[in-house]
């Protein structure tokens, strides 16, 4: 039976809706044309304003160099440790322990970290005064540093476990292992041979998700809030703040800074693509000159290392916070509090079930509205025999790719001149368009990798398509489908923007209260927040692991799927 | 009955005709009765997240109100929230019930006809207030003219641990000498942050040989002259600040970290009461004390305002009737809840109140009223803005 495309039609209109109607209203109040400020475009006074900024050329420089480096940094640890390590029992260890770290949200880690290494922080407490004969703490500017060197570090401790997942995800694809044999039977050594041979045909399949790594790094918002300086802050950061001035005018001159962030992100993906054309004639000249490189146990342990590093600083970080958030009095240099008290947890305790309940509630809808059209395009295109084309790739993951911060501001207007915004389910709506993505993303592989013959011996024996589809393909499929669920859920759990904006601050998340606490400040309320909001992300984790087990556990084939 | 008044609702075209009357208090309090209000105040404090749950407890006990705090990162938020409202054309049951404002968000809503009222002049509660307090009339300056209520004091008091910085410093060249001996152990919350508008405020007034001049709006003609000292004393001062002025702490909130960090040893806050619901909450140092400038320091009062478009407008106004009612007044003073000042005369009290707020234990890091001493006038909003956009521009955008 051939389905009719009203699935993949509804899935692009709820990718891409959004964006596009979001960015005209953008770019139309950057032009000038605000009827709430008593503003009628288009004039270019607003772009004129944001020219006039003084604090203009270090923004734009400061996103644009913390995304590239934050996206470069990660891209080679991953690619390191890849090289080094991928199928040892070491790197297994380390892949168990990174794998949860995709699902601790952005300002949990942030927070973490900000107390691992700022001059008052663990780090230093844990050196004095023994060590350095500090009893104050330093006046050293290693947090929200003029460079964002912090704001760097942050980032990369975030990506790194998004790109080995992604890049683990391919690897299943290439058949990277006997790539790696032949080289290595060749006389490369593992990293040179992995480089060589693996890298080119891995990166191809990675290329966007790095891409989406970089617009996401150059528009961030809640880690250069945390870690980033602030004099002046990045874009996007500056952005938010006009978008918030009690002035509305101001809102004008924050859309023509959106659209700036806009051409930014397309500017740095250009030069990212200059660099690409670059790397591969390098890369293409080295491997010509036909070196071994079997000495390789330097670069080796530098990858492991790194991968040490981030596990170490996000661990150690969410430690200190479910520290804080259960602490007495804690001074400097005191490696650990005078006393402990449940106070922080009973004082948010109550406040945090309502929010609890939202938050798993939007999760839960916007996931199983994602799974529901991604399968149902999935089927679809397998009916038809469609493959996802390089520019649907590319339009699926456009959401991703476009800043936040761009479209974002207009698709709140949009909303609320339909007069369904602040409604749960426009929220929902909202998340939809970044968990649609992630769920594609990660059921692309599994479902096409699905033996057909197992279909063409149903179909011999009489199933229809649709039966074949429920009573075979999807059963199979569990234990993939539900880990898709458990990263559409953590995508959703870790939103911040979309919440805020389109639930014009009526819908409560964890997300938005521990965001809202952050600026407040209070270490002990960010820590409960922080860990219950990555307790959030991480409960739909385990329970993915889970219930395979438990459903399939007298099929020992399926264990692994 | 139900269906006679929407057809009544969609006949009137005056959406004026359907917001209740503060005058006939028995008929708002009936009218408030089972409805919602969606508070959005600052959500960055824990304490005052707290008392805000309290309220929401006591009139549901009271009144059968919900009312939902929604916390704010910034209080211009819900102030862009119903302007988009206004010009989507959503005037009725906005998303912004209640707004806990003052200062220049008051005026720029006062000035575009966003506010409800006047009403604040007509709950009952207003006959404890203390009205000979220009700051209660006065926002910034601009008249407030009902249309919001007050239900906190706020002072300029600078917070010291006085482990490191045992004396009190009696005005800003004090300041400054005391920050030459110790550089990078003070630092106050970036501007356009509140606070740290309120320091630079506090700089000028205390600078300033003429306050009165900052009383109208800024004159250009003035305007250099006026900040000249100003501008002076943070060019001095600001190599001297924690991280040398590079970074600055955000909030105030995340200032109070950096003093229990021990990363500072001088702090500004605008509420008398912080320090010792800070020490009480293991957020600050217990040898942290508090003092006051030679001359007085800025004050001004913490305001309810209600939005033209809001569904909740008589519940709203039970919500503002409360909070200045002695009880929540008492509970707010307390240091182990709020320590915030209260907006009641106590000679206007009823007497078992007032023996209440006498015996009220203010904490050990609070001031005595006395000792706050006279409140400073502020200076009108279009200094702070002003100052503030100058600041931007000269400290803020430096590295």
């Amino acid at each position: 039976m051939r389905l009719p495309p009203a699935l993949p039609a509804l899935t692009i209109l709820a990718l891409l809706g959004p964006v596009l109607a979001g960015l005209w209203g953008t770019l139309s109040a950057a032009l000038g044309h605000l009827p709430a400020a008593g503003l009628n475009g288009p004039s270019l006074i607003a772009f004129q304003a944001l020219w006039e900024w003084p604090g203009l050329a270090s923004s734009v420089r400061l996103s644009l160099g913390t995304g590239v480096l934050a996206t470069v940094i990660s891209l080679v640890v991953t690619m390191l440790l890849l090289a080094g390590w991928s199928g040892t029992r070491a790197f297994r260890a380390l892949l168990g322990v990174l794998s949860p770290l995709l699902s601790v949200p952005h300002a949990a880690a942030a927070f973490g970290l900000l107390f691992l290494i700022q001059p008052s922080g663990w780090i230093a407490r844990l050196l004095s005064p023994w060590l350095t004969g500090w009893q104050r703490p330093p006046d050293l500017l290693l947090v929200q540093d003029p460079m964002g060197v912090a704001m760097v570090l942050g980032l990369v401790v975030k990506e790194v476990p998004f790109l080995l997942l992604i890049s683990l995800a391919a690897l299943g694809q290439i058949d990277a292992s006997r790539r790696l044999q032949v080289a290595q039977a060749l006389g490369y050594g593992r990293v040179t041979a992995w480089i060589y041979s693996v890298f080119p045909a891995l990166y191809a399949r990675i290329r966007l998700p790095v891409l989406v790594v970089l617009a996401y790094s150059m528009s961030v918002v809640d880690v250069a809030v945390i870690l980033g300086p602030n004099t002046p802050p990045s874009l996007s950061v500056q952005i938010v703040r006009w978008m918030g001035d009690p002035d509305l005018t101001l809102r004008t001159v924050a859309s023509a800074a959106a659209m700036l962030q806009f051409g930014l992100v397309a500017l740095a993906i250009a030069l990212w693509f200059g660099a690409e054309v670059l790397l591969a004639q390098t890369g293409l000249r080295c491997a010509y000159r036909g070196r071994r490189g079997s000495h390789d146990r330097m670069v080796r342990a530098v990858g492991f290392v790194s991968g040490g590093v981030i596990v170490g600083a996000v661990l150690l970080g969410l430690i200190g916070l479910s520290l804080w958030s259960v602490a007495a009095r804690w001074s400097f240099p005191d490696v650990l509090p005078d006393g402990l008290s449940l106070r922080s947890w009973q004082r948010n305790g109550t406040a945090m079930l309502p929010s609890l309940a939202t938050t798993f509630t939007i999760a839960l809808a916007a996931t199983a509205a994602g799974l529901l059209l991604t399968l149902g395009c999935l089927e679809t295109e397998q009916r038809r025999q469609l493959t996802l084309t390089q520019k649907g790739l590319w339009l699926l993951y456009l959401p991703l790719l476009v800043p936040q911060t761009a479209f974002l501001p207009g698709m709140q207007t949009l909303l609320l001149n339909l007069d369904v915004d602040r409604s749960l389910g426009a929220v929902v709506l909202a998340h939809l368009v970044f968990v649609l993505p992630y769920l594609r993303l990660a059921l692309e592989g599994p479902y096409r990798t699905w033996d057909l013959r197992q279909a063409a011996v149903a179909a011999t024996m009489g199933a229809s398509d649709n039966r074949i589809f429920l009573t075979l393909r999807l059963p199979m499929l569990l234990a993939p489908i539900l880990t898709a669920c458990a990263v559409g859920m953590a995508v959703s759990v870790g939103q911040y923007l979309p919440t805020l904006l389109v639930g014009g601050g009526r819908v409560q998340t964890l997300t938005t209260e521990a965001v809202a606490l952050a600026a407040g400040g209070d270490r002990r309320a960010i820590g409960a927040y922080a860990l219950a909001q990555t307790a959030a992300a991480l409960l739909p984790f385990a329970l993915a692991l889970a219930v395979p087990m438990l459903v399939w556990r007298n099929r020992e084939g399926l264990h692994h799927a | 009955m139900k269906r006679l008044l929407s057809l009544a609702l969609a006949l009137a075209p005056l959406t004026g005709w359907a917001n209740p009357d503060p005058s006939n208090w028995g008929a708002v309090l009936q009218e408030a009765e089972g409805q919602t209000v969606y508070w959005h105040a600052w959500g960055g404090s824990t304490a005052t997240n707290d008392f805000i749950a309290w309220v929401g407890a006591r009139l549901e006990e009271d009144h059968d109100i919900t009312l939902n705090h929604v916390k704010l990162e910034n209080t211009a938020d819900a102030v862009t929230r119903v302007l988009t409202e206004k010009s989507a054309g959503q005037d009725e049951d906005g998303a912004v019930d209640l707004i806990w404002i003052n200062g220049a968000n008051f005026a720029s809503m006062k000035d575009a006809d966003l506010l409800f009222g006047p009403f604040a002049e007509a709950l009952p509660n207003w006959q404890y207030a203390n009205t000979e307090n220009s700051t209660l009339t006065h926002d910034f300056t601009v008249p407030t003219e009902g249309y919001e209520s007050p239900w906190a004091m706020a002072q300029v008091v600078f917070m010291h641990d006085t482990k490191d910085l045992p004396e009190r410093l009696g005005s800003m060249d004090a300041l400054l000498d005391w920050a030459r001996e110790h550089p990078g152990r003070f630092t106050y919350p970036q501007p356009p942050d509140f606070l740290g508008t309120t320091f630079l405020k506090q700089a000028l007034v205390d600078l300033s040989d003429d306050p009165e001049v900052l009383a109208p709006p800024v004159n250009e003609d003035n305007y250099v002259e006026v900040t000249a000292p100003l501008w002076a004393f943070l060019e001095e001062l600001t190599p001297l600040l924690w991280r040398e002025g590079r970074a600055y702490p955000p909030t105030g909130p995340r200032q109070l970290q950096l003093m229990n960090d021990d990363e500072i040893d001088l702090a500004i806050s605008f509420s008398p009461g912080e320090a010792s619901t800070a020490i009480a909450n293991y957020q600050l140092p217990e040898s942290v004390r508090t003092f006051v400038l030679d001359k007085g320091t800025i004050g001004n009062a913490s305001f309810v305002a209600i939005p033209y478009n809001s569904g909740s407008k008589a519940a709203s106004m039970v919500v503002a009737n409360f909070l200045m009612s002695p009880e929540a007044q008492l509970r707010a003073q307390d240091p182990e809840v709020l320590g915030y000042g209260t907006v009641l005369d106590m000679n206007a009290l009823p007497v078992h109140d007032r023996a209440a707020f006498r015996t009220l234990d203010l904490g050990v890091a609070t001031l005595s009223p006395e000792e706050l001493g006279a409140v400073q006038p502020e200076p009108h909003p279009s200094w702070m803005t002003r100052i503030a956009e100058d600041w931007v521009a000269r400290y803020g955008v430096g590295n």
